[in-house]
């Protein structure tokens, strides 16, 4: 199956490149524009049919490498 | 004396640093590649240098800390032995969970470069007992993601417990409560944004790293 985890800054933890973004924007004219945040996606195939373990193992995964509890909160969508 | 510098790929400071102890202290200084999984023994030191470890992919530090070296620093800070992390080698300490919080992007999302001045908040330290009754020191610091960052419960602990060892006088990144540099638990784990190895000649404007190297293989 397919993996996707989303990785993005924990609510309240400042987003400086999303700050800038919300500023470009605005400057482009979409002034409705606010609360920008920006993440990054990590998408793997991973071996083996059952759902619950797919998920445990993508736990560890964030846990230890894909995300930093410190800063970071992530998702993640299975597909196939 | 002996010490030992953590070579990562993309490392780019390693050879300063061995340079800057050197000549600091007379220690000897071997170079340790970070996929070996024993460091020399004996150390007194060991310093995870700046650089771009990985290339900075995925986040500073985050695959630098997963090395197989990284397995024996963490067993000789637990023996007490210190570990110097300057700008990356911080970055790594943090994401090696061996330093509390994180470093982001700095906040005016500007790459640093100039010599800053800092307060010395404790000067009991291993790292900062050579500075004597000074509380000011002067190094360079380069960084793009320097900002460091914790949870008001976890900044209040570390102040509380005099762990906040530097902090910048005019913040040039945006670090929450101006901190630059924090020890841990042992105060034998010191994560430095500013380069100590950038400041141990006259020549480079300033000799205060020396100090440093000089205050922490003392103490050895």
């Amino acid at each position: 199956m397919r993996a996707t985890v989303h990785v993005t800054l924990k609510p309240g933890v400042l987003d400086v490149e999303g700050k800038a973004i919300e500023g470009a924007l605005h400057g482009l004219g979409f002034g409705g524009v606010s609360g920008v945040r920006v993440g990054k996606t990590v998408a793997f195939d991973l071996t083996g049919e059952d759902r619950a373990a797919a998920e445990a193992q993508v736990r560890s995964m964030c846990e230890r490498l894909l995300a930093n509890p410190v800063i970071e909160s992530w998702r993640v969508e299975f597909a196939g | 004396m002996k010490a030992a510098v953590v070579v990562f790929p993309g490392s780019n400071c390693d050879r300063d640093c061995k340079v800057a102890v050197e000549r600091s202290t007379g220690a000897a200084v071997d170079m340790v590649w970070h996929g070996e999984a024993a460091l020399p023994a004996g150390l007194d030191l060991i310093v995870l240098p700046g650089g771009f470890s990985y290339g900075d992919y995925l986040r500073c530090g985050a695959m630098a800390a997963q090395s197989p070296v990284m397995a024996a620093v963490r067993t000789e800070a637990e023996r007490g032995v210190a570990v110097l992390g300057v700008c990356n080698g911080f970055q790594v300490l943090c994401e090696a969970g061996m330093l509390p919080g994180s470093l982001l992007r700095n906040a005016a999302l500007k790459y640093v470069c100039k010599p800053v001045d800092l307060d010395i908040v404790n000067g009991q330290t291993r790292y900062t007992a050579g500075f004597g009754e000074r509380r000011t020191a002067r190094m360079t610091v380069g960084n793009g993601e320097g900002n460091y960052f914790a949870d008001d419960e976890t900044l209040d602990r570390l102040e509380g417990e005099g762990r906040v060892v530097f902090r910048y006088r005019d913040n040039p990144n945006g670090s929450v409560r101006g901190i630059a540099g924090i020890v841990n638990e042992g105060g034998n784990v010191l994560g430095l944004m500013p380069h100590p190895d950038r400041a141990f000649e006259p020549e480079l404007g300033g000799e205060d790293g020396a100090v440093l190297f000089r205050s922490v293989l003392g103490s050895a």
